[in-house]
Formats: C-alpha cells, structure tokens, sequence
C-alpha cells in the first residue's frame, strides 16, 4: 500500500523523465542543487552550458529543430534571470519550453533571501504560463501540466519555479491521469462555415496570395501546404519565422515579404485582392505601416491564438484553429469544388507575380574594392552545405542574408529569432539543434557582434562533443545598425565600429583573433578572406566532423541589406536597391 | 454605461495566488485604462470573479477580452450590459457635520437611501451603495459639507434574471495527462 518514499528532486528528475526528457541544458547553483544529485542517475542527458543564457537558447534551438519540447534549468536569482532572454525570445517565436528554476526555501521567500528573484512574477508577461512550487507533492502534477501547455495550442515557454524545501522534502511520485487546467482549451479545429467562407473567397478572388507564417512551421503543416498550393495555383509568400514552410525552389514561391523581403514578395502583398493568412501575426516587419498595408486585399486569417486574429489587421474571415488542419479542412472544401468544376482564375495574377520575381530577382553588388562580400558567402554556404543542413543564425544583417540567399527546401532547418531580435541566439542555438538532430550538419551564421554575446557555448561544444559549424561573418561592425547609419543618420558611424573606440585610432589587429579564440575553446578554427578561397574553407569546415568549427570570413563592413523598407514606411516604398524603386503598376496586371 | 467607452467584464478566474497580478501586469503591458477593479469570492471556493471595468473602444475590448481568455487561470469573461445587469459601488464618506449642519447632511442621507455608520462631535461617516451615477449624485449634494475623508469600492455586478454566469463554464474540464514516457 505505502508507496515509495522518495526526495521532492527524485520526484523532479521522474517527472521530466515521464514527459518525455531526453535532454536538458541547465547551470547548477544552491537552490537548484537537490535536482542536480538524482540527475546524475537519470537516463536525461545534461549539458553543462557556460551560461544560463546559452541553457535558454539551446532549449529554443533544440525545440525548433526537432519540434519537441526544449527544457533548461537554472537557479534562483541570477541563474533565473540569465533566462529571462530566452524565455522572452521563446514566447515571441512560440517555441515550445519548459524552464525549470530552483527557488529559495518557501520560508525565506519574500525576505530578500540571498539569490532570491521573483521569477514567476518577472516572467508571467513572457510566458505562456508559470507556477510556483511550494509542496513537492505537486511536482509531478506541474511538469506534467508545464509539458502540456508548452506544447499544445500556440506553443510557449512555461516556466517552473521549484522552491528548495520542496525539493528536499519525502514525498511519493505518481504521473497525474488528470490535468488541472480549466481555463485552458485551445481550439485546433477550424469551423466548418469558416472554412466554407474561405474557400468561396479564393474562388471569387482574382489576386489571392499565401501569407505563412511561423505557425505553419509549428503545427506540421508543411506538406498540407504544399498540397494547397499546387491544388489552387495560388503564389506563396513565407515570412522570416516560416522560412522552409515552403520550398524556395518551386516556381509558386515568390520569397520572403517585409522589410527585407523580395519585391515579388512585397508586391505581391500589395497588390493582392485575398491574403490567406496562415499562423503568421501581421508583425509591424512584414507589415510596415499598417494603414497602407494590402489595401485592396480581404483578408482570410488562420491562427491557433484568436488574439492574433484582428489584431494588427481586420479579418474578413477568421478562423481559429491548427494550421494543418485548417489546411486539411480547406484542401477537402476546395477539392470538392474542383470536382464540381469550380476553379479560381488567377491566370493574368501569377504571370504578373512571376514576372516580378524574374524582374526583380534577388542580388547584391560585388564589393567595388577587392574585399569579400558577405552574401557571397552566405549564397556558397547554402549551395555546399545543402538544404539538408540546419542553419541558425544571430541577429542583423547576416540573418537577413542567410534567409534571402541561402535556400529553404524544409521546414525546421532555418532557426532564428524572429520576434524578439536576440543578438547572441545564433552559437548557442546551433548547439541546441546539434544535440537534438546529431545527424545533420548544423551551421551557425553569426556577425561579430552577436557572436561575442554568446561564444562561450564554444566551450561547452568542444567538451559535450556536439561539433556544431560556425560561419562568422565578421564585418568588425555591428552592421545593420552601421546601415541605418549610412541610411538615417548622414553616415555618422555613432558606436558601431567593434574594432575603434572613442575616437581612438583603432586597434592595430583585430581583437578578439577569433581563429585564436576558437582553438583555445577546443574549436578548429579557420578563415578566410577572399572570394576564391570561399568553397574550399567551407568544405573543410564540412570534412572536420569530430570537432566544432568556427570559420572567420573577414567580409567588407559597406555591403548592405536590399531590398529595403524603411521602418514604418510604407510597403508600396519598397526599394530593391539603393534609391531605386521598382515599378510594379497595376497596368502590368 | 457603454456609450462613453466603459464596458464592464465579469471574469471567473482560479482562486490561486497570483491571479490578480497576472491579469493588472496584462492590462498594464498591453496599456488597457482599468477604471476600476474587484475581487471576490464566488459560490465556488475555487473560483474567484473579478468585475473589471474597462476604458476602450470596440475593437481593443476585443483584444482585452482575448488577451484576458488566453491566461490559464481565466475560466470565462462576461460582458454584462449596463442594462441587463445591476451594478453596485459602496462609498464610505466622512463629512464634516456641525449643529448647524448635521440636519441637511442626514436629511440627503435619507434622500439617497444612504446609511450613517460612525458618528462623531462634529463630523459623520455615511456608508452609500448603488451605481455610479447615484455615488457620484451623493457626492455633489454632500460636497458642500466638506469631504474630510472619502473611500470608495470597486464596482460588482451580476446579470439580470434567472440565469447564472457560473453553473455552465465550472463544469469540470478534464484533460487527460500525456502518458509517462519510459
């Protein structure tokens, strides 16, 4: 009768085991520490980080990589709060987390205790749920509901903050039958009149486009995608956060819209009469100013959270539910209409759609000095390393460039951050999707800046054998912000220069020796300079499989971003290169 | 009560600790107006109800009503309407009340079926309850008294008629737990 008597951390560790662990990403400290004995007996790998920020970012890395739940741990206080920037970057791109926190003992609690943060209340505004453990006989019952919300209805980070004495007290493990979440009922399926009302609008319409977003990604929904696509003809266009939704190689796909999206892309937004929008948020990036966004398009907006829908944008037709099964749901609707031979016409739209896409194709200029051109790289990358291999990249414009040039044939092989634009994602994430896909080839695409937030991963790599590849685009600048300088602020270099300060006359050689720097966290590190040397360093950087990689492309710091919206311009604005403007006139139409 | 931008939501939430700052730091993150707020419990130890009266326009009562739906420990949101609903705010007033006085101050206590509930040599204080306009009524007839001190209650409000908000959305919502892994 008498169950077995076990520690609030045993009762922990069995949880996380019960949900399905394989891995966590953590950092040990004193109110974490009872978790860290039994974690030594358990079947759950535990890597060791350098940085509860790096635990955070993994955790992403690993959940968008596999699509599986990604947990970190940490301790009170500051171990805490070195998550706070995961989490919040979790809960703008909706990965699905569980963070576990060690608290301070329920006594000392509210008495400013010595590494005591209020961690629930710092983080109920980013994420998708936290609680707050005093009684270990609730520990099973809360991971298991943690794991649940995390990973159901628009995934999110939920955080678990386990009070000390909790952990130490005896307690009996039991996996809850039952989950105790009344006020928690994602809706995933669509309604049906919705649906009916969707697909009358695609067939009346003329000029209808698929905005996808990041759900799409989330919710599986690739394949029913594609199935939609090429059922209707209708053009495709995938945000930053849905990059791979959808292959970039076939014909219907006119790239990625917003502020650094192809003029295909953009205009084929602008110019649409129907936006089918799928799991995607209407972000202030894709969107620029609202009032000029789309205006002639009804909108048709699918999406797991109802908040979303008619947030940003009126909603001609709403529909709250799972992507893939909006889709499922759709493509019956629509077949049935096709059997009766009921077909949209969008003929003259998507020769106009194509027509810019071959107008207007992605390119950059060559550098005008003999100095390396970063999309170049970023373009070669993609082309050795293949659509097979998994890319994460930092924030800036490297990121843009590695969604513009590099391309997308799957889901969950671009890993970013989106929403919340968290410089130093890039290393550590890579090193999250390693360990979760040890298969694939995983490449991080860093800058400079990004990359000295977060490099300490390095060392965690080289000693948890986790031989992820960096591609460092080392521009010694932080080079989106030194383009809006060149941009908006008459070239006026304020702070942006990582190699001269304050006047100074600079360094005499780069600091850090990033080469030196990745052989001395146990890396192999390599670089390299000029164009010509581009393929073979890559595919050395491809040959070394026993050891992480961190390749120093030294690129010229002047290349910019194109096509460009300025922030809160108008998407009709769009230019495609510098002072140049495309013409998309509806006389084209 | 709706003209003016004020809508009054009822929300049943879990009695759990931290509700009431979960739902404060949303209104505040998403800068929704709080015109006033109150808790209390309900008919069910579990649950708590919240009337929260809100200062907006259609559209962002919308996403306030959304954004409220998503947090997990919000069971259901209720617009009541002015009309098919009764609305109660108490006022606690202190006014001063000389011999000269004191007759025409109880004599607009009587007026507004309002009650003394403290007296003292030269001041009273007068517990009133109704709506707003009725409080804000009282207010402008004491004024002239003088107002030593004055506390007022967040408004509560329960719809008209048989029906309750309660017994439909409190029925157990079983979720069954993933099975354990291993």
């Amino acid at each position: 009768m008498s169950e077995q008597q076990i520690t609030g951390a045993q009762s922990l560790v069995k949880s996380l085991e019960a949900a399905g662990t394989e891995t966590i990403f953590g950092y040990p400290g004193g109110a974490i520490l009872p978790a860290y004995d039994p974690l030594m007996d358990s079947t759950i790998r535990h890597i060791l980080v350098r940085h509860e920020q790096g635990a955070g970012h993994a955790a992403e890395g690993y959940a968008s990589a596999t699509g599986r739940v990604g947990v970190c741990m940490a301790t009170s206080g500051p171990g805490a709060t070195n998550l706070v920037t995961p989490i919040a970057d979790a809960y703008m791109d909706s990965v699905p987390m569980v963070a576990i926190t060690g608290q301070v003992p329920a006594s000392l609690i509210g008495t400013d205790a010595f590494q005591e943060a209020d961690i629930r209340g710092i983080t109920m505004p980013i994420t998708k749920h936290n609680f707050l453990v005093t009684d270990a006989a609730e520990i099973p019952q809360r991971i298991a509901e943690a794991f649940h919300l995390a990973s159901t209805g628009r995934p999110g980070p939920v955080l678990v903050d386990v009070a000390k004495n909790a952990l130490q007290a005896m307690t009996t493990f039991r996996w809850p039958t039952e989950l105790q979440l009344p006020g928690y009922r994602p809706v995933t399926k669509p309604h049906a009149k919705q649906i009916r009302e969707a697909a009358r609008l695609m067939l009346a319409s003329k000029k209808p486009v698929l905005y996808v977003g990041g759900g799409t990604i989330r919710s599986g929904a690739h394949r029913e995608l594609r199935k939609l696509a090429e059922l209707t003809g209708i053009p495709v266009v995938t945000t930053l956060m849905a990059r791979g939704a959808f292959p970039d190689s076939h014909p219907q796909h006119l790239g990625m819209p917003g502020m650094h999206g192809t003029v295909s892309a953009v205009a084929a937004l602008q110019k649409s009469d129907l936006m089918i929008s799928l799991g995607a948020r209407f972000d202030d990036r894709v969107t620029g100013d609202l009032k000029t966004f789309a205006p002639n398009a009804a909108v048709i907006h699918a999406d797991i959270d109802p908040a979303e829908i008619g947030k940003n944008r009126y909603a001609d037709v709403p529909i709250v539910g799972d992507i893939r099964e909006v889709l499922v749901d759709l493509i019956a609707v629509l077949e049935a209409e096709q059997a009766a031979g009921r077909v949209g016409d969008y003929e003259a739209w998507v020769a106009f759609c194509a027509g810019i896409k071959k107008q207007y194709p992605l390119g950059y200029d060559a550098p005008t000095d003999s100095g390396l051109a970063p999309q170049y790289v970023i373009e070669r990358l993609g082309k050795i390393a293949g659509p097979e291999a998994i890319y994460a990249a930092g924030v800036g414009q490297h990121q843009m460039w590695a969604a513009q040039f590099i391309g997308y044939e799957h889901p969950n092989t671009w890993l970013n951050s989106g929403g919340a634009g968290t410089m130093g994602y890039s290393v550590p994430a890579a090193m999250g999707a390693k360990v979760g896909r040890p298969d694939a080839t995983v490449w991080s695409i860093d800058g400079d800046g990004c990359f000295q937030m977060t490099n300490q991963e390095l060392a965690t790599c080289a000693i948890e054998n986790i031989p992820i590849k960096v591609a460092l685009i080392n521009n010694d600048n932080l080079g989106m912000v030194r383009q809006w300088q060149t941009l908006f602020y008459e070239q006026r270099y304020s702070n942006t220069d990582l190699q001269k300060h304050g006047g100074g006359t600079g360094a005499v050689k780069r600091i850090p020796d990033f080469p030196k720097l990745a052989e001395a966290y146990g890396c192999v590190g390599l670089s390299c300079e000029s164009a010509e040397d581009v393929d073979s360093v890559i595919e050395k950087a491809m040959s070394i499989n026993d050891a992480p990689v961190v390749v120093d492309f030294r690129v010229h710091k002047d290349a910019m971003v194109w096509p460009m919206i300025a922030g809160g311009a108008s998407n009709d604005e769009i230019q495609y290169a510098r002072d140049l403007a495309p013409k998309f006139d509806e006389d084209d139409l | 009560m709706s003209t003016d931008g004020k809508h009054t939501l009822s929300v049943l939430v879990e009695n759990k600790p931290g509700v009431l700052a979960r739902i404060a730091a949303l209104f505040s993150r998403r800068s929704f107006n709080i015109e006033s707020l109150a808790v209390g419990p309900t008919e069910h130890a579990e649950i708590s109800r919240m009337t929260i009266v809100v200062n907006v326009q259609e559209t962002p009562l919308e996403q306030v009503t959304k954004q409220l739906n998503k947090l997990v420990e919000v069971i259901k949101i209720v617009e009541l309407e002015y009309d098919a609903s009764v609305q109660r705010e108490l006022l606690l007033v202190k006014v001063n009340a000389t011999t000269e006085t004191r007759g025409q101050v109880l004599e607009a206590v009587q007026l507004f079926r309002a009650k003394v509930v403290d007296v003292a040599t030269d001041a009273v204080t007068i517990q009133v309850i109704g709506n707003a306009g009725k409080l804000s009524d009282f207010l402008r007839v004491i004024e002239p008294f003088g107002i030593r001190e004055l506390v007022q209650s967040g408004m509560v409000a329960i719809g008209r008629g048989p029906r309750s908000i309660s017994e439909r959305s409190l029925r157990p919502v079983v979720t069954p737990a993933p099975p354990a892994v291993g």
